[in-house]
């Protein structure tokens, strides 16, 4: 009948239309208002950084004084070249090292500072004629028959950026520029270990990003001991004293927590190197090192033995008096013992007021500070007088290579960080990604890149700020608290989720869609048994 | 000739001794970490669980014991087992039965406490994704040279493990969080125990490097309690963490004693359940793994052998003011207020220029009947501007350039 077949038609139009909103409106919305927000990242940058290619170039000016060179040799200068070495770290590492040498005669200010009576005064005056720049080396080549070295002397590191180089004497006569030359570099390529980055330096300070085999004893120990590249640093100085019958101004009634034994053949309490080692814990306790920021932490105690235990010496393995009466450790900090037995007489009432000698306190605590800093004193090659350093603490070169190192510590962390990141925002799907944190990475990414650039021109102290700017990027994009992977849903409970909810709708339009195209079907058949 | 063989002897032994000492030089590098961090966390709350608080509290006792620092040990408490109304022993967490080993003590620092202890908080600790706002003692500020000591207790099951009663952790999340510590370098080696129902389930899907884990039973096993006692009501303690305290109560810090011993801790016999553990994510060799690697805190030392010879007198640097309107003006506290002084309290009043060009105030004392308050006037333009409005109204005061008013503070 008519009505049916109208009621017939109306009951397919709406289940078509029904079918068709669900699939034309509802399955799109569903899948955007399901999926998680997340920021553009540049994932090529990314993938080209995880590739780490650093080359790191130093200038070096080698300066003939006079009587060093022959005036056919002297022809040739002043005279550039330049040198690469290339390493491969491995499959994603790879260094090149370039070393710009130029070669030039000293001019009358060189020459008048060079005849100074000492190598510290001729170093003194050389620095005041040219300020060289960071990461910069300058060699001056001295004749044999200067005075300012001593006899088993051959090379000089001064406080700044200069080294004194004694020539040969053979090396002078009847050869050419060419041959002198050859005979130079490997000498001054010793230098330029000592005084600017070595393969051993860059190579630990890739530490965290290459499994290295581990070499030997020593060079584990540096790993270890040294902290690691950070923002800051936070550095604290206490005074322990563990019976106030001594005067002072930071009073702590901490004991040591070891028991010294009396040595008799001294006449002294002595801490063997073993029992140091259970110092530190009993101490940390008391020593409030929850300082308000998340730096590491290095901790300078100066302990005052008090009088029924002094005098208190450190012994070493040897059973040796240690002459700094100090110890220090890995990642932590130092301790020195400080006797104070000597400033009073047996009659003394207490109690005392003792003035400490503070020059030789810090004097240790720099030395424990410079170790834990890392920076390296390597062993150096025989025939090599360095320059102790002055009350700066540090020569200029010393900290040039500080900043070699940690450039390129910050560099690869900064690269591996990056691509460790990008790595897991792309395994786990459903975390979101803010704007804030692809800024972060594209600021970090774009740091990293004037980084290495500035490394290879060989400007270290934009290299170090850039290198320092995309660590911070990049740790605070790792480290940001939106990041959080929380909801993990294996695949049979999204199931469990999403069938209740649209099993109920989808399986009536189904239902219904099923029988429209069974209907045409057979309708389709009618008109064609009609036709027949 | 037997004296020669007796000095040969006693030779050898001497020279066996000296080896021992280099031995134990070397040995104090080989573990390649310089300090210790422990993340202890108990899962569950209601007074019926008190054991799984007093197994933590038992890890958290061994280790300070052994030297680990209080800011060290990041501490998780679901629930307060010793300030609970029903505990009929307040301010104790009891061990043993009879009460005769309490845990609390009185020297306790727990870092996340009651419903703070949640998967979102524990997986921030871990991986280090907390807010700038959360002070050190809540964070595992750990580095590359870092050994870490894990220890999660409560009730779970076969792959996950319940929190608070209302959440839960799987095992992928936990072996994915170890992951990123490891894409970090935010340890050396970790060691993670697990004391819960089939508790082996937790570390089956680990896949980072440097992972030792123990658990206290099978999958398909339960972790059975020790002890009730009838004083306090509740089982007192689980049977592995009980025997585990009891192996390490045998630990000083000075002891040789490696992982392999760990691993014998509480047999099927005593256990009830399986323990067991993973060690194939490891790179060392477990007999060469001293306990106190992870449950103390062995400190590596150098002898210092180099001094500077600082002999310039270091310049002091003055820190001067650059010129006169850069000094700030000294703030102090006012006299606290005793109740009794208050009825007969002088009050400073005050001129207040506020031209804009002087900062001057001077004060005028006053007895005045209507403000009681003690006041110590020193302080600057800034305060008066922003508690003068009130105190117009109730002096019936217009706004003039010259103010006369009074300010409690």
């Amino acid at each position: 009948m008519a009505t049916t077949e109208v009621e017939h038609r109306r009951g397919q139009l709406a289940s078509l239309s029904i079918a068709a909103v669900v699939i034309i409106v509802g399955v799109p919305l569903w899948w955007r208002t399901t999926e998680t927000y997340r920021a553009w990242l540049p994932v090529s940058q990314i993938n080209e950084l995880a590739n780490l290619q650093l080359q790191l170039s130093a200038d070096v000016e080698v300066v003939f004084a006079r009587g060093t060179v022959t005036p056919e040799q002297q022809k040739k200068v002043p005279l550039t070249k330049t040198q690469d070495e290339e390493h491969t770290v491995d499959e994603d590492t790879a260094l090149r090292y370039r070393y710009e040498t130029k070669y030039r005669t000293a001019n009358i200010m060189e020459e008048d500072a060079l005849n100074q009576p000492s190598a510290a005064d001729a170093d003194l005056s050389l620095h005041t004629l040219s300020e060289s720049l960071c990461g910069s080396l300058v060699v001056y080549v001295i004749p044999e028959s200067s005075s300012l070295l001593p006899e088993d002397v051959d090379v000089y590191i001064g406080q700044r950026r200069t080294a004194l180089l004694r020539n040969g004497a053979q090396m002078r006569v009847g050869r050419t520029m060419e041959q002198l030359l050859a005979h130079l570099e490997p000498r001054i390529r010793q230098v330029l270990k000592v005084m600017s980055f070595s393969h051993t330096d860059i190579t630990a300070a890739l530490s965290g990003r290459v499994r290295l085999s581990p070499g030997n004893k020593e060079s584990i120990a540096d790993s270890m001991r040294a902290f690691k590249s950070s923002p800051g640093y936070e550095i604290t100085f206490s005074l322990l004293n563990p019976d106030p019958n001594i005067d002072s101004q930071t009073l702590y009634y901490a004991m040591l927590g070891v028991n010294p034994r009396f040595d008799s053949s001294r006449n002294a309490y002595t801490l063997n190197s073993d029992s140091l080692a259970h110092v530190i814990n009993p101490v940390e306790a008391r020593l409030g090192s929850n300082a308000a920021s998340s730096n590491p932490v290095l901790n300078f105690l100066l302990y005052a033995p008090d009088a029924q235990h002094s005098p208190l010496y450190i012994q070493d393995r040897q059973k040796q008096k240690v002459p700094s009466n100090a110890f220090h450790s890995p990642r932590w900090g130092g301790i020195m013992v400080y006797n104070v037995n000597s400033f009073y007489g047996p009659e003394a009432v207490f109690p005392v007021d003792i003035n400490i000698d503070m020059a030789k306190v810090m004097g240790v605590f720099l030395a424990q500070l410079r170790l834990l800093l890392g920076v390296q004193s390597s062993t150096t090659p025989p025939g090599f007088l360095v320059a102790p350093c002055s009350s700066t603490g540090l020569a200029d070169w010393e900290l040039d290579r500080l900043m070699w190192s940690r450039s390129v510590e910050n560099v690869a962390t900064a690269a591996t960080t990056i691509t460790s990141l990008a790595q897991l925002l792309d395994q786990i799907g459903n975390i979101v990604i803010n704007d804030n944190i692809a800024e972060q990475v594209s600021s970090a990414v774009t740091s990293l890149q004037l980084a290495v650039a500035e490394l290879e021109a060989g400007n270290l102290g934009f290299a170090l700020q850039y290198s320092k700017e995309a660590i911070l990027a990049s740790e605070r994009a790792f480290f940001d608290p939106s990041l959080l992977h929380l909801l993990y849903f294996p695949d049979d409970q999204k199931f469990a989720i999403y069938i209740p909810l649209f099993l109920p709708m989808c399986v009536p339009i189904l239902l219904s869609l099923l029988k429209i195209i069974s209907d045409a079907r057979q309708r389709r058949k009618e008109r064609q048994a009609k036709k027949d | 000739m037997k004296i020669l063989t007796l000095f040969s002897l006693f030779a050898t032994y001497s020279s066996g001794n000296s080896i021992n000492i280099e031995e134990n030089v070397g040995q104090f590098f080989s573990s390649g970490h310089t300090n210790n961090w422990a993340v202890l966390v108990c899962t569950s709350r209601f007074w019926f669980n008190y054991r799984h608080v007093a197994n933590t509290l038992s890890v958290y006792r061994s280790v300070k014991r052994l030297g680990i620092p209080d800011s060290h040990i990041v501490l998780m408490l679901a629930d307060d087992m010793a300030c609970n109304h029903r505990n009929p022993k307040p301010a104790t967490v009891f061990s043993h039965k009879n009460m005769e080993l309490n845990v609390y003590g009185d020297d306790v620092e727990v870092d996340y406490r009651g419903y703070e202890v949640t998967v979102e908080n524990f997986l921030r600790v871990l991986t280090g994704r907390l807010p700038p706002s959360t002070p050190r003692s809540k964070r595992l500020l750990s580095d590359d040279r870092s050994n870490i000591l894990i220890y999660l207790t409560g009730h779970g099951g076969n792959g996950f493990l319940k929190f608070q009663d209302s959440e839960e952790i799987s095992n992928v999340e936990l072996a994915d969080a170890f992951e990123q510590m490891w894409q970090k370098r935010r340890y050396n080696e970790l060691l993670f125990i697990i004391d819960t129902c089939q508790g082996a389930s937790m570390y089956e899907r680990f896949y980072s490097p440097n992972l030792m884990a123990l658990a206290s039973s099978q999958v398909g096993e339960d972790s059975l309690s020790h002890q009730p006692d009838l004083a306090i009501g509740v089982h007192l303690m689980d049977r592995y963490t009980f025997y585990l305290l009891e192996f390490l109560e045998d630990i000083h810090p000075a002891s040789k004693s490696n992982m392999n011993d760990l691993f014998k801790v509480c047999p099927k016999s005593q256990c009830v359940s399986t323990p067991g553990h993973r060690t194939d994510l490891f790179l060392r060799d477990p007999g060469s793994v001293l306990i106190t690697d992870f449950f103390g805190s062995v400190r590596k030392i150098e002898i210092t052998m180099e001094t500077i010879n600082l002999t310039d007198p270091i310049q002091q640097v003055e820190l001067s003011p650059v010129n006169e309107e850069l000094q700030i003006e000294k703030y102090s506290y006012a006299d606290q207020l005793p109740v009794s002084e208050i009825i007969h309290q002088r009050v400073h009043t005050f001129v207040l220029n506020l031209d804009t060009e002087q900062k001057v105030i001077g004060n005028i004392q006053q007895q005045m009947s209507l403000c009681r308050f003690h006041v110590e006037p020193t302080f600057t333009n800034e305060h008066l501007f922003l508690l003068i409005p009130p105190f117009e109204r109730v002096l019936g005061i217009q706004n003039t350039p010259s103010v006369l008013g009074c300010i409690p503070l």
